[in-house]
């Protein structure tokens, strides 16, 4: 299987730009078949949108989704963008795309709103989470801050996933002596993950500027031995293909079982204690 | 001897280092795209013989090219000789386009009617007096005006509001000054520019650290955990900074905030500019 992650500076609150955008990469990818490409987070509409959210929004079946759809051909494509639902509630979402429909869609449940994020002012709170079967072996959905809970990748990898695709605007920020604190802590989470899940990890990042802030690009491919397989550059455009060998992780999963040995009943129980503690319904142990 | 100046500080304070690679691709790619989706090419700064205005010259001359940056130097009578030859140093060395305004006639001849005026008041005059020409300027070569005001003066309000923080784009604003002194050592500034005290030199014999009265390093450790690790009041005394110094560091830095904000709007409608009216200068960029 070959994937490419299209690591892509979006314009502001330009949809239409971004579409052509979108289209061109898919191009690129085509002629190197591709059978996977991945975009960055609100890859339609760029991240800090502040009251353009409300302009950008689309209906995943709206005009503008379609053709995006309809560029695919036989290509599976995994993008982001601002979803409208009927009820007009606003979801900041990424969707994956095979055989020219729309497979799945995920809902980013953990909105960053501290520091210099702001999500929950504008967008609602996904709640699900599960794992969907592709041609290629079955997969999962997040976005950014929701590869920051350890609970979203337990919940795909018990849910089957054997590879996690994480759609990011990571933006560039903590600079010392090493580098770039931001990067360098995904590594470090997506690699632990990985590893502890024998799941392949995408990380498809962005790169541009919004107002001074830098979105730090990086992406990366974590294998299921927890190691880095292939890296894009930092700041640059790029579209970084990488071949996957679903084998590794029959492999990593053998030599490291812990996904076999892991006692779901028993988190499940300690999840329920611990929920009816907080609730107030029960006792402390 | 100017690589030995900054070591030994640095060495001091050896949290405050940056990457330099790192930092000067993340400032020159940054400073390309927000000066190039602006619709500019070229750029023009203020250039005075110090440090700050010299390290955005050579970020500029890495971004755009010598042929696209434009140094405007802005001497009044009693400026020091030193600081003309100084820029004179950095003009040469980045071998960019360069103009001198004098601005002696309109400040000597404003202040004809205020023979008393303090030393506030004239510097403040020249600094505002230099923006002016360096917005004039800008239209005149379609350049857009680069800032040169570094993080510990942002915080200190150590600058003249409307004047030297003037600017559409601003690389130095998230670099303390002993970062500063360190990318410009990496970029090769002439040593005599990075040796010399820093000083507004709007009177003889002005050094900054004089009229603050602490050093840029006492104050950037300070700031360092004062502001990037949100250390209470009293936790900064426990690490060893002097209770006058904090006390006087942290009045200054919340005296001057007005000098950090656009001017405060009086909210009468629904959608107030700055308040509810909320879009990224980067809006369709």
């Amino acid at each position: 299987m070959r994937v490419a992650i299209a690591q892509i500076r979006p314009r502001l609150g330009r949809v239409d730009e971004n579409l052509a955008l979108h289209e061109k990469m898919i191009r690129s990818a085509q002629e190197q078949e591709v059978d996977l490409i991945v975009f960055p987070e609100l890859s339609l509409t760029g991240y800090n949108l502040l009251d353009l959210t409300y302009e950008v929004a689309r209906d995943p079946f709206s005009p503008d989704i379609q053709s995006l759809v309809n560029t695919a051909g036989e290509m599976d494509v995994v993008f982001g963008f601002v979803e409208s639902t009927p009820e007009h509630n606003l979801y900041n979402s990424a969707v994956y795309v095979s055989n020219q429909q729309l497979n799945t869609l995920h809902r980013k449940i953990y909105l960053p709103t501290y520091g210099m994020f702001d999500e929950a002012r504008y967008f609602g709170r996904g709640d699900r989470i599960h794992s969907f079967p592709t041609r290629f072996g079955a997969m999962g959905l997040l976005i950014c801050e929701d590869m920051w809970h350890a609970s979203t990748s337990y919940i795909l990898a018990q849910d089957g996933a054997q590879m996690i695709i994480v759609l990011s605007n990571s933006p560039g920020r903590g600079l010392n002596e090493e580098g770039l604190d931001a990067q360098d802590t995904w590594y470090s989470i997506m690699k632990n993950q990985a590893l502890l899940h024998g799941s392949y990890i995408l990380f498809a990042n962005r790169v541009g500027t919004e107002d001074g802030v830098t979105f730090f690009g990086g992406s990366a491919v974590m294998n299921p031995h927890g190691v880095i397989e292939k890296t894009g550059a930092l700041f640059k455009e790029e579209l970084l293909i990488v071949d996957i060998d679903f084998e590794k992780v029959k492999r990593a999963r053998y030599q490291m079982p812990m996904l076999r040995d892991e006692n779901r009943d028993l988190t499940i129980r300690e999840l329920q204690r611990i929920q009816r503690k907080y609730t107030g319904e029960g006792i402390w142990r | 001897m100017a690589v030995t100046v900054v070591e030994e500080i640095l060495e001091q304070a050896p949290f405050l280092r940056i990457n330099e690679v790192l930092a000067t691709e993340m400032l020159t790619t940054a400073l390309r795209e927000e000066v190039e989706k602006s619709g500019f090419s070229k750029v023009i700064l203020g250039l005075s013989g110090g440090i700050d205005s010299a390290l955005s010259l050579y970020l500029a001359v890495k971004a755009f090219g010598s042929e696209n940056v434009i140094a405007v130097c802005m001497p009044y009578q009693t400026s020091s000789p030193d600081s003309l030859a100084h820029a004179q140093l950095a003009i040469e060395d980045t071998q960019v386009e360069s103009f001198t305004v004098d601005i002696t006639p309109q400040i000597d001849g404003y202040f004809e009617s205020f023979p008393d005026a303090s030393p506030l008041r004239q510097g403040n005059k020249m600094a505002r007096e230099r923006m002016t020409i360096l917005y004039d300027l800008s239209a005149l070569h379609e350049a857009l005006v680069i800032g040169t005001s570094n993080r510990t003066e942002l915080l200190l309000g150590y600058g003249t509001q409307f004047g030297d923080s003037a600017s559409a784009v601003n690389p130095l604003g998230d670099l303390y000054k002993t970062q500063v002194r360190q990318l410009a050592s990496y970029l090769g500034v002439s040593e005599e520019i990075i040796a010399k005290p820093p000083s507004a030199d709007l009177w003889e014999d002005q050094t900054d650290e004089q009229e603050l009265g602490f050093s840029y390093l006492e104050v950037d450790q300070l700031l360092y955990y004062m502001v990037d690790h949100n250390y209470s009041l009293s936790k900064l005394h426990e690490l060893g900074f002097e209770q006058s110094f904090i006390d006087q560091v942290s009045k200054r830095i919340i005296r001057n905030q007005y000098k950090r904000t656009m001017p405060v709007i009086l909210k009468v409608s629904n959608r107030t500019v700055g308040i509810d009216f909320r879009y990224l200068r980067d809006w369709g960029l």
